[in-house]
């Protein structure tokens, strides 16, 4: 679970962890009491609005820039974000 | 101080808005060891701005509503060239490149921003135990938390170091701090403030709002920052109506809901102070009816699925490469961002990443993630059939008034379960606010909380600034 959420835990914290997670996970288990088998998902709180109401208008807009976009990068260089090599020569 | 008065002492020129900012500055720089709120004060931006609404006044330009008002933001609102951390290890050099737009509305209204406020590391949490950069503590005593997550928000209002303060609220991050600190904060309906810059932690439960002193403060903040925004797809086109001018004080006739659900597990000492509360409504005319939220026990299981598996996909974007601190220890790409989250993250946003990356995950989806989806079906609908009988409903916002700093810390889940009363709020959607009741007999706050149905912040803040008048 630790390597699918990109995570790197230390034997100690996946064993806290571990138990954390059994606590709250024990109370979730009370949802199964609920018969849900007609209830409809709710994912967003939704209003009524026209279809197309969040489209803007096509205009063209200034967008962040290339300078402002790297000012807060790690390592950044000659525009770019630089990263640890990814494909071996 | 409250908005209108500084208003009214500006334009009668007693005072000028840059010797408010001045002294609202030093106020707070040296109070702020008490409780450390503050996560970073903004002199230079909190003048320009006082001196552009002293400006306005000098050439009879109108000000603005909220001329002069020293205002701190809690720092998971991004002000450009601010420093905004999150209270995240993460994020502790990051300088945001842009405004949220509520930060924007505030300035063009003539706000002045004063600070960054302290809170749980990126709004996860109830006490502000979660920071990278330390607790705050609550002003009213000062060995208990004030709160969480958005505590410092909170803390500087009890602490008059502010007159406004925006918080934000996923699971009762406003209304809970509000109620420990002896304050008003308010969570709007979701869409009704943009959620544009506010770093993102659960996107369909986060809402922007504010905290104050009197309910009639956070109306007039209210007030600038509702409305649609472009930048944020969620934000409501539902007209905002004029919430001040609803503040008469007569709340004669209207019908208020008492759930039976909200007083079971509820401390002794609380519920005095909510019961009185009741008795003064009812004396001021109001028609108290009991009523039903019966899927109120399932809403923390539900709340907790929902705002971990968001945050885990939300909280995927901090991973050393474009704004975050990055770990030396990296070897590989994958290793960088493995070893990067793992040293930029506390306790509390791993154990939230886990759960979410858990129930999201190939096998469980149905039972965990689908299933608190219909759940929270069945508690938007509690609401909306108790709102056929009644204009608002009252009740607690938190089982048991603040704790003592340490006290909680290894008990995640009992954590968990005292945002009982807030969450289902969230989990609908409807505006939600707490105002201050009165204190247990050990001296700490009591808030009381009111709902109303989504868009009816007017009726729920007549209630609530009727109910401070008596």
């Amino acid at each position: 679970m630790a390597e699918l959420a990109n995570l790197a835990l230390t034997e100690e914290e996946i064993v806290s962890m571990t138990q954390d997670m059994d606590g709250i996970l024990s109370h979730i288990d009370k949802l199964s009491e609920l018969d849900t088998t007609n209830v409809e998902p709710m994912s967003q709180v939704l209003y009524d609005a026209d279809e197309t109401a969040t489209l803007r208008a096509d205009i063209e807009r200034r967008p962040l820039g290339n300078a402002d976009a790297l000012a807060n990068a790690p390592v950044a260089g000659q525009g770019y974000f630089k990263v640890p090599r990814v494909i071996e020569k | 101080m409250t908005v209108d008065s500084i208003r009214a002492d500006l334009l009668a020129k007693k005072t000028s808005a840059e010797e408010i900012a001045r002294e609202a500055l030093k106020f707070a720089e040296a109070e702020n060891p008490k409780t450390n709120a503050y996560l970073t004060f903004a002199p230079d931006r909190a003048l320009a701005a006082a001196r552009s609404v002293d400006e306005k006044i000098a050439a009879g330009e109108d000000p603005g509503p909220l001329a002069g008002v020293p205002i701190a933001i809690k720092d998971v609102i991004l002000t450009r060239g601010l420093r905004t951390t999150c209270a995240s290890r993460m994020l502790e050099t990051y300088i945001p490149p842009y405004d949220a737009t509520a930060v924007i509305r505030i300035e063009q209204a003539g706000g002045v921003i004063i600070g960054k406020t302290n809170c749980d590391e990126f709004a996860m949490g109830s006490s502000n135990e979660n920071s990278a950069f330390g607790p705050v503590r609550n002003p009213v005593a000062l060995d208990r938390v004030p709160g969480g997550s958005s505590g410092g928000s909170a803390a500087v209002i009890a602490q008059g170091t502010a007159v406004l303060a925006l918080g934000s609220d996923t699971g009762g991050s406003i209304r809970q701090p509000a109620s420990f600190c002896g304050v008003t904060g308010v969570t709007p309906t979701y869409g009704r403030v943009s959620r544009y810059g506010l770093t993102a932690f659960a996107s369909s439960l986060d809402h922007i709002g504010p905290l104050s002193r009197t309910v009639r403060d956070s109306a007039r903040l209210l007030q600038v920052m509702a409305g649609r925004d472009e930048m944020d797809s969620t934000s409501a086109f539902a007209p905002v109506p004029d919430y001040v001018s609803a503040l008469d004080g007569n709340i004669k006739g209207m019908k208020i809901g008492i759930p039976k659900e909200f007083f079971e597990g509820l401390a002794t000492d609380t519920g005095d102070v909510i019961q009185k509360a009741i008795d003064t409504l009812r004396k001021l005319g109001c028609e108290i009816r009991e009523i039903r939220l019966p899927h109120t026990a399932y809403a923390v299981g539900c709340y907790y699925i929902i705002c971990t598996a968001e945050a885990s996909s939300n909280l995927a974007r901090y991973d050393g490469v474009r704004y975050t601190r990055r770990s030396d220890a990296a070897g590989t790409l994958q290793e960088m961002y493995r070893q990067t989250r793992d040293e930029g993250f506390g306790a509390e946003c791993k154990r939230r990443i886990m759960l979410g990356t858990y129930v999201l995950s190939s096998g469980y989806y149905d039972a965990y993630y689908l299933k608190a989806q219909k759940v929270r079906a069945l508690v938007a609908r509690d609401y909306a059939q108790a709102f056929e009988q009644v204009d608002v409903i009252v009740g607690p916002v938190s089982p048991i008034p603040a704790f003592k700093l340490g006290e909680k810390v290894n008990d995640p889940t009992s954590m968990y379960l005292s945002d009982i009363y807030t969450v289902t709020g969230d989990l609908a959607g409807i505006p939600c606010m707490s105002v201050p009741a009165g204190k247990t007999p050990d001296g700490l706050p009591v808030g009381l909380q009111v709902i109303a149905n989504h868009f009816n912040e007017s009726p729920m803040f007549r209630v609530a600034d009727a109910f401070e008048r008596a």
